[in-house]
């Protein structure tokens, strides 16, 4: 099993509605994410591309912050999402100097925090909240595994890119473009 | 015209807009744990070479600075930590794919070696000294009599030790400042240049003095060479690492590293052991406390300046 | 005498400068004692309240997740819901943020002088604050008629407010959603085919081949069910044609982009009726049998062809051909979309009534992929008595000055309000609900002047809007999760009614909307208005009469009926009248010719910037509800501040930096009360440049967006006005640069 998310960017407007949706859900405390926004523009006007792509964790394969953690808090739960357990995690900053992504962040609380794929709410075979919600369904998530999963048709036909490829990470988020 | 920027409020604390998760507290973990090595390996190579009683600073005095340098590491580190009260978890698993871990238990090692070290001089150091309890006056024996082996043990944790604190940083592949594998060496030579720096500076023996700087000339060169290697993997690099180089090279970080890390912290104070090698009158602080702040802001600027340096946006 | 109203910004007096921010003092230092907020709780252990959404006007239906300690923890669509498919837009999801604002109203306050003359708001308890209110409305009865207490009103707390007073005899009511907005596409499409499109739009876009937007943004205006349905569109290879200056986030998803020169709308709409006629590309079938007026049309767009819109426009040629053959081979299935905020120039019913017209050419109205016919239901009326009859309504201020207006116009409400303009029916008084004035009506020394001449300003709403700064009593409402409301009720594809129930207690002393209404009418001696304990009696006993009840609804949220006025589409060649003086679609407006206006949209050119001054655009952010929710801490995350989009081009020229903060001033010497952070980007056109609107708040109670970016409305002071229904056209406003902060003169309310 390999859990993965893919990211139409022909269909997302930015709207940001994933962001907030993964703070209700995950209660995330205000002025912290574990998702978000870039918005890409390239050209001269009126000869332009722009491109909205809804960004988190990219639960590589090869994770680096799995692997810098000296106490295991970070780990691979089955099919490949990557958490953090609280009450192992001692914040001491590596995994989140290691991301690429700066997906990772300090809560509050002292632990270090992120997407957790909604762990929560896959286990339970819901899909995570910030795919439920998305206005325009530009978000896909499902096992890669499983050709008919919602995330490997997305991707079957498409052409699409990954972020940060050179930094060797092997993420598991496919923007289709 | 490229833009790229989010859209989402994304701000923050500590991340963005740039990296800085890691503050004051481990380049100077990271400094007083090579200046540790450093005294400590030196204190380990005269005790093999039999130089025990012609290097007493070296080997006897200089050593009882390595275990508070030690602990206050251990301590910024501690600082360091958001989540403190768990901190125990570092020793209740063994990573040895993460360089934190890897260092944590290298530092859980050497310290009581450090301490233990520094305890069978004491005798020598402070005389009447007495240790009141007879099972200590016996380890103390054992530990006179196994000297040697204790100095082998503990040169080579020393080396660990001091590539380690380059390893930390190098072992981040997601920052492109850090990730070179020249960071290992060049902060090893550089943690072995403050410690030999520290123990010039406590030396009262001419004899030892000179003979530590003209290793000390070597290591500095050896950290120039290195670092001039380093920029020149960069330039040679991904445009990511074009990037990172050019914080140094023009950008923000320019002045600070080449003129108080590089000049006062590295050429400055070599040209002055050599004047003094040759017989000039050179304060005797002055070349060393150069290096050690040298050395210090080396570590804070590198700290800093490779938690900028990313690969996105 | 004239009352002097003071815009009070400050809290209750000496309350302010107390609050040390808990923060302050909070976790972060102190994180020794491990985890202390809650991760995500599992749906099982959260009871689901039935909802529909205030964040905007969209209303969508959803279900608030309470967990056990009684806080709503998220918003979620509600799956049968055909506004939202279950699926909320950010707004939506973040409405929870509206009850937890701690800036909210808590009580009610009344304005109090001090001895030095000095203004403030006193705590004041409900049985004051209502009395205050009540006896006012008394007062103006009896010394100006009942029809002089004017309402602002918007949403669902406006329209409680309406019956409040409609009951009391009071018809003075204008909403900025029409003369501020959307107005004169209503005028335009009620005028060509006798209907409205209606909110939501009846645009068929989930099945359309081609769907044309003239400053149109879907996407940056979260209508839901079109944003998701123009995704579908995408998915099922829809062209779509977007004419916008600015490279929008529709725009970036479109196969055209016409990048068109700002206020030349028309000209680029009439040639692509020329080139729809010349070239016979329209729906001869369709036109024939529904149209009125194709000959008239024929001769009118003579000349108006893609060469000459080429010079106006600035649009290519072939570009406007192309793009008409595109519509025309996907027709009848295109959405010509009419927009939603079409106030811009000031001949936007004429611009409007173009669109409606290039939209019958294409034979869309009533087809598949074009217009659909929607159908609502229709909610039975709570019994009471007949509202009496006013002497005067909002249609007479300006004796029919403004002819085709279907509802009361701001601006005209605010003039009425002010003895100068020597309006035969003269406004003493208002109440204000679920709008905020200030930042959502142009022209805003007019709105000062028309705020300081009345006696007296009641002002409903949750949050410290700027609106109640000008209040004299301000009454806090519940927010949409605390109380029941009307049944919600829109037409759409498939008739259908949604339920509005509390989720939690209010908070504070809040006090729902037709709580407030019906104690107010109480005090009137309305009380046969009101003939309810609770609004839940009013809804069951609506529901009822629609077959099902308040228990039900509390299970499903939304109820779906079979429809009962026919198909959604017209079949082919199946007769049809339309409610039109013709009863065909009008191309040629016979309402339009009667009352003296141009029969078929001509363009006329508009004032272009001075030297240094750029057209001010602007718009909508998809997080962010015009100025309301730009205190909610959700969406604050997502967006604390607006920026103004600047061309490269123009930043070289000034020298701006992305991020500097600039001060705008506009062609009439009116400086933004705040800074503003520049941003560069292509995006725009060198001749504008492009702001999102509702921000630059001035109300320091609103503690997170106080001061946060700069207002548009502060910048429209040039208003040029609709002759045919009063539309406030706003886009004919310019501003330029200031670099450094201007001395005080001139800024607004810089205290």
């Amino acid at each position: 099993m390999r859990y993965a998310m893919a990211i139409d960017t022909n269909k997302c407007v930015g709207c940001g509605d994933c962001v907030v949706a993964c703070q209700t859900e995950n209660n995330v405390p205000h002025g912290y994410c574990r998702d978000w926004i870039v918005e890409s523009v390239d050209g001269t006007y009126p000869s332009l591309s722009l491109e909205f792509r809804s960004e988190r964790c990219n639960h590589c394969d090869n994770s680096p912050c799995v692997r810098c953690c000296p106490t295991g808090a970070s780990h691979i739960e089955e099919g490949g999402i990557v958490t953090v357990t609280h009450n192992k995690c001692i914040g001491c900053g590596a995994c989140i100097e290691s991301c690429p992504y700066d997906a990772r962040y300090s809560h509050p609380d002292g632990y270090v925090d992120k997407c957790t794929f909604c762990l929560h709410r896959v286990q339970k075979g819901q899909k995570p909240a910030c795919v439920e919600v998305c206005p325009t369904k530009c978000l896909h998530f499902g096992d890669l595994d499983d050709p008919n999963s919602d995330v490997s048709l997305a991707i079957k036909d498409r052409k699409w890119k990954v972020l940060a490829p050179e930094a060797g990470t092997d993420p598991q988020l496919y923007f289709l473009t | 015209m490229k833009e790229e920027l989010f859209v989402s409020g994304r701000n923050i604390p500590n991340i963005d807009p740039y990296l800085n998760i890691w503050h004051w507290q481990i380049p100077l973990y990271l400094f007083l744990g090579g200046l540790a090595a450093g005294i400590l390996f030196f204190a380990g190579f005269y005790t093999v070479r039999g130089k025990a009683n012609q290097m007493p600073a070296t080997v006897k005095l200089a050593p009882i600075l390595a275990p508070i340098a030690l602990v206050l590491g251990l301590f910024a580190l501690f600082l360091d930590l958001k989540h403190k009260l768990f901190f125990w978890q570092l020793y209740t698993t063994i990573r040895l794919e993460s360089p934190m871990g890897w260092g944590s238990w290298t530092l859980m090692i050497i310290t009581p070696l450090s301490f233990i070290w520094v305890a069978s001089y004491m005798k020598e150091l402070i005389p009447g000294w007495n240790w009141k309890f007879n099972i200590l006056e016996r380890f103390e024996a054992l530990v006179i009599k196994y000297r040697v082996a204790l100095a082998w043990v503990m040169m080579i944790y020393a080396i660990i030790l001091g590539v380690y604190t380059g390893i930390l940083l190098s072992a981040f592949n997601a920052r492109p400042l850090w990730n070179t594998s020249i960071l290992g060496p060049l902060f090893l030579v550089s943690g072995f240049s403050t410690g030999l720096a520290t123990i010039i500076w406590i030396s009262k023996d001419a004899k030892e003095r000179k003979k530590l700087s003209r290793i000390d000339l070597v290591f500095i060169f050896v950290e120039l060479f290195l670092i001039v290697h380093l920029f020149m993997g960069f330039k040679a690099g991904s445009q990511t690492a074009i990037e990172a180089a050019n914080l140094f090279l023009g950008g923000p970080f320019t002045v600070s590293f080449w003129v108080f890390v590089v000049i006062l912290g590295l050429v400055f104070p070599a040209v002055l052991e050599t004047l003094e090698l040759w017989g000039y009158h050179v304060p005797k602080w002055l070349p060393p406390v150069m290096i050690l702040i040298g050395g210090l802001m080396f570590r804070f600027i590198i700290v800093e300046a490779g938690q900028i340096t990313r690969y996105l946006y | 005498m004239k009352t002097r109203r003071d815009f009070i910004k400050i809290s209750t007096a000496g309350a302010g400068a107390a609050a040390l921010s808990f923060k302050a003092f909070g976790s972060e230092g102190f994180s020794l004692f491990g985890s202390k907020s809650d991760g995500p709780v599992s749906d099982e252990d959260l009871t689901p309240y039935a909802t529909y959404c205030e964040v905007c006007f969209w209303k969508c239906a959803g279900w608030a997740y309470v967990d056990k300690s009684g806080r709503i923890r998220k918003v979620i669509g509600n799956q049968d819901d055909p506004h939202c498919n279950g699926r909320l837009c950010p707004r939506g999801t973040g409405g929870v943020g509206m009850v937890y604002d701690e800036d909210r109203l808590k009580t009610p306050l009344i304005r109090e002088t001090r001895s030095d003359g000095s203004q403030y708001f006193r705590e004041a308890s409900w049985e004051e604050a209502l009395d205050k209110v009540a006896n006012k409305m008394k007062e103006v009865k009896e010394k100006h008629g009942p029809e002089a207490f004017g309402l602002f009103n918007h949403g669902t707390p406006g329209a409680m407010l309406e019956h409040l007073l409609r009951a009391y005899g009071s018809e003075s009511n204008a909403e900025p959603a029409f003369a501020n907005c959307r107005g004169p596409r209503s005028s335009a499409f009620y005028s060509t085919y006798g209907a409205y499109v209606g909110s939501p739009e009846n645009t068929d876009i989930r099945d359309t081949k081609c769907l044309v937007l003239i400053g149109s943004h879907i996407g940056e205006n979260m209508h839901n069910s079109q944003v998701q349905e123009m995704s579908e569109a995408i998915d099922n290879g829809a062209t779509i044609i977007t004419v916008d200056p600015r490279l929008s986030t529709a725009a970036a998803h479109s196969q055209y982009w016409l990048p068109i020169k700002p206020a030349t709308d028309i000209a680029l709409i009439m040639a692509w009726i020329n080139v729809l006629v010349n070239e016979g590309l329209y729906n001869k079938e369709y036109v024939e049998k529904y149209t009125f007026g194709l000959d008239y049309l024929k001769d009118h767009v003579k000349t108006m062809t893609p060469e000459w819109a080429y010079g106006i426009t600035t649009i290519e040629p072939e570009m406007i051909r192309r793009t008409a053959r595109a519509m025309a081979s996907a027709a009848p299935a295109v959405v010509v979309h009419p927009g939603r905020h079409v106030v811009w120039y000031g001949d936007d019913t004429q611009r409007s009534r173009a669109l409606a017209i290039l939209a019958a050419l294409l034979g869309s109205w009533g087809k598949r992929g074009g217009f659909y016919f929607p159908e609502g239901v229709s909610v039975p009326k709570f019994p009471h008595p007949h509202y009496p009859e006013p002497e005067w309504t909002w249609k007479d201020w300006n004796d029919g000055k403004f002819p085709l207006a279907t509802m009361g116009i701001t601006t005209e409400l605010l003039k009425a309000s002010i003895p100068g303009y020597n309006y035969k029916h003269q406004v003493k008084a208002w109440l204000v609900a679920g709008t905020n004035l200030p930042l959502s009506m142009p022209d805003k020394p007019l709105f000062k002047e028309a705020a300081a001449s009345v006696e007296f300003i009641a002002v409903m709403d949750t949050m410290p809007m700027d609106i109640t700064g000008y209040a004299d009593v301000v009454l806090p409402e519940a927010t949409y999760l605390e109380r029941y409301d009307a049944i919600r009720s829109a037409p759409n594809r498939e008739p259908n009614i949604a339920l509005r129930m509390p989720a939690i207690k209010p908070m504070y002393d809040s006090k729902p909307g037709w709580w407030i209404a019906k104690q107010i009418g109480e005090r009137l001696g309305l009380h046969d208005y009101f003939n309810y304990n609770d609004y839940s009696e009013v809804i069951d006993w609506q529901l009822k009469q629609l077959g099902t009840s308040l228990e039900e609804m509390k299970k499903v949220g939304v109820k779906k009926y079979p429809r009962k006025s026919g198909p959604l589409y017209l079949g082919d060649g199946e007769d049809f009248t339309f409610n039109t003086n013709t009863g065909k679609i009008e191309l040629y407006s016979t309402d339009f010719a009667d009352h003296g206006f141009d029969p078929m949209p001509k363009f006329t050119k508009h004032p272009e910037p001075p030297q240094n001054f750029y057209r001010l655009i602007y718009g909508r952010a998809p997080m962010h509800t015009f100025s309301r929710t730009s205190n909610n801490h959700n969406l604050w995350d997502l967006m604390s501040e607006n920026s103004v989009w600047v061309n490269p081009k123009v930043a070289d020229l000034w020298q701006l930096k992305k991020g500097q903060e600039v001060w705008l001033k506009n062609q009439d010497g009116h400086v933004t009360s705040f800074p503003v952070k520049v941003r560069v980007t292509e995006r725009i056109r060198w001749d504008s440049v492009y702001m999102v609107h509702g921000f630059g708040h001035n109300n320091k109670k609103l503690s997170r967006t106080f001061g946060r970016g700069a207002s548009d409305t502060e910048m429209i002071t040039n208003v040029v006005v609709d002759p045919i229904m009063g539309g406030t056209g706003m886009r004919g406003n310019f501003i330029t640069f200031l670099t450094e902060e201007p001395a005080l003169e001139g800024k607004e309310d810089k205290a």
